[in-house]
Parts: C-alpha cells; structure tokens; sequence
C-alpha cells in the first residue's frame, strides 16, 4: 500500500470530491446561514443583507434565552435517562454469547429503518387518552377490580380514569429518549466490546465485587465510549423539532421550534440564522469539551 | 385541505422540488415561438380539487396537467421565494396574494382570456377584495372560516371564543391552532379589536390573556385538532371549518360553530406566478375552474364555499343551508381577512414566543 505522504498527488485526487462535497452542501449553506445572521428583515418577510447585531441581541434575550435553557435542561435529563438505560444494555450486549450479538445489535439498529415522523405518530397512538397504554391499564383495572369485587370488595378501586400521557414534557422526553437510545448505546457497545476482559477477571480475582469492579474498572475503562454517546444524544436532544412538535403541549417549546418558527411563519430568517448559530456555538462548547477531555484522558496511561 | 404553520412533512418538500425542478428542465428547451405545448404544472393544497376538474380539463384542451401539492403557505412561498421553479398555476391565500403582488412575484392575468370571469360572485369580498384589487393577479377558489368544533355531548354549545380563550369550563380539554397570527386574531377579536391590529396595548393584552389561559389548554395542534376531537383527546378546537365538517360525516357527535365575536374569514385564490412557462395555458385552466358545473363539482367534492355564484346552481341544497360551509351573512360582516402587517410582523412573533414560553 502506498504511504500518502510520499505521494502526496494521489492522496490530492482522492481526498478531493470528499473535500468539494462539503465545501459545496456543508460550508457554503453554513457561510450563507452566517452571512444572514447579520441581515435584517424587511416588512414583507424579505431577508434584506446588512451588518447588524440586533439579531443576535435578541436571540440573548430572557425570553429566548429562557428557551434555550429550557431545551439545554431536557436534553440533559434525557442524556441522563439514556445513559441509566443504555449502560446496561450496550453491556449486556457486550457480554451475550457471540451467537446473539448480531441478533441484539440488529434490535437496536432496527428502529432507524422506520421514518422518524411515523415512529412519532406510533407514540401519539400509545400515549393518547384512549390510546393503547391507557386501553392496557384499563384491561388490568378491570380485572383487578373483577377480583376485588370476588373478595366481596367491589367498589375498592372505584372507576378507571385514563392517565394523561400526552401532550406534556415527560411525553417530550419519552420521545427523547426514544429516538436517542441507540445513539448512546452503539458507541458504549463499542467501547466495551473492544475491552480487554481480562482486566474485569483481574479486578474480581483480586477481590473486588461486581458492582466495585463495574464502577472502578469497566465504566473507567469505558468512559470514552460513554462520553461520546452521552455527546450524541445531548447534542441530538437539543437541536430536536419535530418531537417536543407532535408530542409536546402548550409548555414544550424548544429551540429548534423557535428556530423552525422564524424559517417558516414569521418568515425572519435573519433572527433564525442568528438563532441557529447560537445553538451551534453551543455546540462547539461541548465538543471542545470533549476535545479536552480527550487530551486528558490521553495522558492517563492504563 | 389543511393549513398548519409549521412545514413538518419537510422530507416531502425535497420530492416536490426534485419533480419541479424535472419538469421545469423538460419544460425550458421546448419553448419557442407559436403555440405553447400542451402543457401545465399546477402547485395546490392536497385534497383540493375535484375528482374529475383535471380530466375535463385535459379532455376540453387537450393541454395535460402535471399536478403537484403544498402543505401550507409557507411552502408555497419559499419555493417560489427564490424564483419559480415551473409552476404556471398556484393556490395562495389572501394574505400571501397581497405579500407576493408586492414582491412581484404573480403575473397580472388579462381578464380578456377569461370569459368564465363574469360567474364570480359580485360580492366585494369575491369580485374586488382588498388583498387584491380588481382581481388583476388572480381569481378567488374557495373560501371559509375558523370556528370552533366540538363534541355535542360533552360540550355546550360554545357561543362566545371565550369558552376557548378565557374560561376554566372545559380546562384540558381544549386545543387551539399552532397558527400564531390566526390564534392571536381570533383573542384579539374576541377582546372587540382588529385581528390586524398594529398596536403594542392590544397585542399585549391579548399575549396576557392567552398566558393566563395556557393552563386549560391541552395543545396547539399543528393542524391536528380535528383528529384530536375525534379521538377524544379534547372536546373543543379551534380549526378551519372544511377539517371539522370532513371529521362530521365520521362522526355525528361533532359540530361546528362561529362564535358570535366573529373570526377570520379567508379566501384562497388561483394565481399565475411570474416565470410561468406556460401563462396561456394557466388562463385557460382559471377559466375551466370558474365553468359553473366544473366549480360546483369542485365545491362539491371538498365540501368548501365556493366563490363562484352560477356554480351554486348545481349544488346540493343541504350544502348551501350548511352554515358551517356558508356561513351566514351576520358573521361573515362580524369578520376580518388577515392582512400582512409589515414590519410590526415581529412584534406578533415575540409575543407568540412570550405565550408559548410562559
């Protein structure tokens, strides 16, 4: 194989579509997003080019500021949830038999293969008044209460009332969470799969427990897995429109629906791209962040 | 029909444009002197013509129709916003009309190749309506009204706004429209002002009321208060009257009311975008929609009111005393268009981010 640094004309034609792809569909829409950010809107929704702050001013007001915080909070407490669940199962896949490995991780992937929206909607379906988790409730309600009555107890329960599900901020985060688990779970299933094992046999041979050895040796061992999933979903969560959107109430608003709000009715892209570009710089700290912890975790030998 | 504020079906708009930009491509090389081809790329709403409208068509000139569908305004907008992708026909509502003629983005239409003209009703609200006078770039479809569905046996029959906007009576058991200036209107409305208004006080108190009646407000439904009410998720919304009337014939327990503070009143219109590859044949496809008995069974299939007076020759009886098609004429002078309010635009935009960030 050749070695692209002493050929460096071949490694120039290869590295070049790639290259001219993301300058054309990536940096240039980005450019011009940036270059919006300090125009002005005109009185019939026209983006008018100008060199003004006031967009920006306003994306930092309380009351956009509150929303971007707001979003910042639920994404968090839904990258909380996915890592409480998908820890467990990324190592459990780690640790099936080799057998079921394929089978499980296909189980994971396979929701990706279902258009976001119509898994959505599944969830309107399921969370509803009279959707299919309330109808279940009720099934068990009425047999409990069919029990009862046998005991001589009939009105114990008293009638079922349908718990609502929908429409509010814990809807918002079952979708969250949802959509994101497998993003979480991949890169920890990664990390742990590519674990040398030995170090867990080490650790309880020399008379840690499971749970010390889980927290001292595989999370630490795993850790950069974990973190990069942990990015994913949080940076996933907090640009998402389409879930706080169809399952959220009157209280639900996130950024990405504010943003979505001035592309679309408001038609204020200027006040959009300044929004959107608030959100990215957002992002840029939390991956330089990760950068730093990367540079960190590097000098750690192990 | 449906008319949601938000775009969400986005996947769908890369198709659209994907089939535009096609037949905008086949379209371009063959254009030369003479004759046009026999050819028309009309952009409309879904579910929004009649079964048989483009067969006629096709049938009387011979001209065939490559038919594509927007979701709401705003779509429609922002693909002609940056130059017509090949549409010669387009279904903008009024507000839109008086926002495009003032970016020229609509080509004026010569009423002389549009004889079917004179069906139209002399109403001035049809023949000569403020967002587009005289009729020079375009001719009115259908039209109706917001108003408030609901379920009979659970619901009073609602007949004040304040039932939705300013009452506990029906708490979490109420939607509203995702549709900012549509929701803000109808408050303003029902607080006695203009839904046009361009006046910080009213528009503040109106944000005040919406706030404080956020609490029994279940959801702003993007265009989904019609399935709401008929799954029985709430029992009063507020929606456009062709979604509540086409969820009534599934079930009979709903029903459809304007409050007596009155609503928005809006009115779609056929138009010709500038850059149309093909304006001969589009005046002859406004002139084929305004022939009374192809308008009637348009009117008839989507079950809106009609802008065409010789059209309601040939409709059912029972459509034309519906009041939740026609309303009466009481509420229609109670009621307002929505206009574009130019640069106080993002004064309604905060506010309705201060509402739904309360």
């Amino acid at each position: 194989m050749q070695d692209w640094r002493r050929d460096k004309r071949a490694f120039g034609v290869l590295i070049l579509p790639p290259s001219a792809w993301l300058v054309l569909f990536f940096t240039l829409p980005l450019a011009i997003v940036w270059v919006y950010s300090f125009g002005e809107r005109g009185p019939l929704g026209q983006t008018l080019l100008a060199l003004s702050f006031d967009n920006y001013g306003r994306a930092v007001e309380w009351i956009n500021l509150s929303i971007i915080l707001k979003s910042v909070w639920i994404a968090a407490v839904t990258t909380a949830i996915c890592l409480v669940l998908g820890f467990p199962l990324a190592m459990g896949i780690a640790f099936a038999p080799a057998r079921y490995k394929n089978l499980l991780l296909l189980l994971v992937i396979l929701p990706f293969w279902t258009n976001l929206l119509i898994r959505t909607y599944a969830w309107i379906a399921v969370l509803r008044t009279k959707g299919y988790l309330n109808f279940a409730l009720e099934w068990v309600h009425e047999r409990i209460g069919a029990v009862l009555s046998l005991l001589g107890l009939p009105d114990l329960l008293g009638p079922f009332e349908p718990l609502l599900l929908l429409y509010n901020q814990p809807a918002v985060i079952i979708g969250l969470v949802y959509v994101n688990l497998p993003f979480l779970v991949l890169p920890v299933y990664a990390t742990l799969e590519k674990l040398d094992k030995s170090y867990l046999e080490a650790s309880l041979d020399l008379g840690a427990g499971q749970w010390r050895t889980l927290f001292s040796v595989t999370a630490p061992l795993a850790f950069p897995g974990i973190f990069t999933g942990l990015l994913l979903v949080f940076i996933l969560a907090l640009g998402t429109f389409l879930t706080p959107d169809l399952l959220g109430g009157p209280r639900s608003i996130m950024i990405g629906n504010l943003i979505a709000q001035q592309f679309g009715p408001a038609r204020d892209w200027p006040f959009g791209s300044a929004l959107s570009f608030l959100l990215m710089y957002a992002t840029f700290v939390f991956l330089w962040i990760k950068a730093a912890v990367a540079r960190q975790g590097g000098g750690v030998s192990y | 029909m449906s008319k949601p504020s938000l775009s969400r079906f986005s996947r769908r708009n890369f198709l659209h444009g994907a089939s535009a930009a096609a037949v905008a491509f086949a379209a371009l090389p063959r254009r030369g002197w003479g004759a046009e081809e026999k050819k028309l790329n009309v952009y409309n709403w879904d579910t929004y013509i009649g079964e048989t409208t483009l067969t006629t068509f096709t049938d009387t000139t011979g001209i065939a129709v490559q038919y594509d569908l927007f979701a709401n305004n705003e779509e429609l907008f922002a693909k002609l916003k940056a130059g017509n992708p090949g549409y010669d026909v387009i279904f903008p509502s009024d507000s839109y009309v008086a926002d495009m003629i003032s970016l020229n983005m609509l080509m004026p239409i010569d009423h002389g190749k549009i004889p079917n003209l004179k069906n139209i009703d002399p109403d001035p609200n049809f023949s000569n309506p403020a967002f587009n006078p005289g009729l020079k770039f375009g001719v009115p479809y259908m039209w109706g009204t917001i108003g408030v569905g609901y379920r009979k046996s659970k619901v009073e029959t609602p007949t004040s706004w304040g039932d939705l906007l300013d009452s506990d009576k029906y708490s979490q058991r109420i939607a509203l429209l995702a549709d900012a200036r549509s929701v803000m209107g109808i408050a303003l409305k029902y607080l006695g002002y203009s839904m046009n208004t361009t006046n910080q006080d009213e528009l503040d108190k109106v944000r005040d009321l919406l706030v404080k009646q956020k609490p029994h407000i279940k959801t702003f439904a993007p265009d989904s208060g019609q399935d709401l009410l008929l799954s029985g998720e709430v029992d009063i919304v507020m929606e456009w009257n062709g979604d509540i009337i086409s969820t009534m014939e599934e079930d009979a327990d709903l029903a459809y009311v304007v409050p007596k503070e009155g609503t928005q009143v809006w009115t779609d219109n056929i138009c010709i975008p500038v850059g149309a590859p093909h304006p001969e044949n589009a005046h002859a496809f406004l002139n084929h929609i305004h022939d009374p008995e192809v308008n009637a069974e348009i009117a008839n299939t989507i079950k809106y009111a009609t802008a065409n007076k010789a059209a309601k020759a040939f409709l059912p009886t029972e459509d034309l005393a519906n009041p939740a098609i026609y309303p009466p004429s009481e509420v229609v002078s109670n009621s307002e268009s929505l206009v574009s309010v130019g640069d106080f635009t993002p004064m309604y935009d905060r506010a309705w981010t201060e509402i739904l960030a309360a």
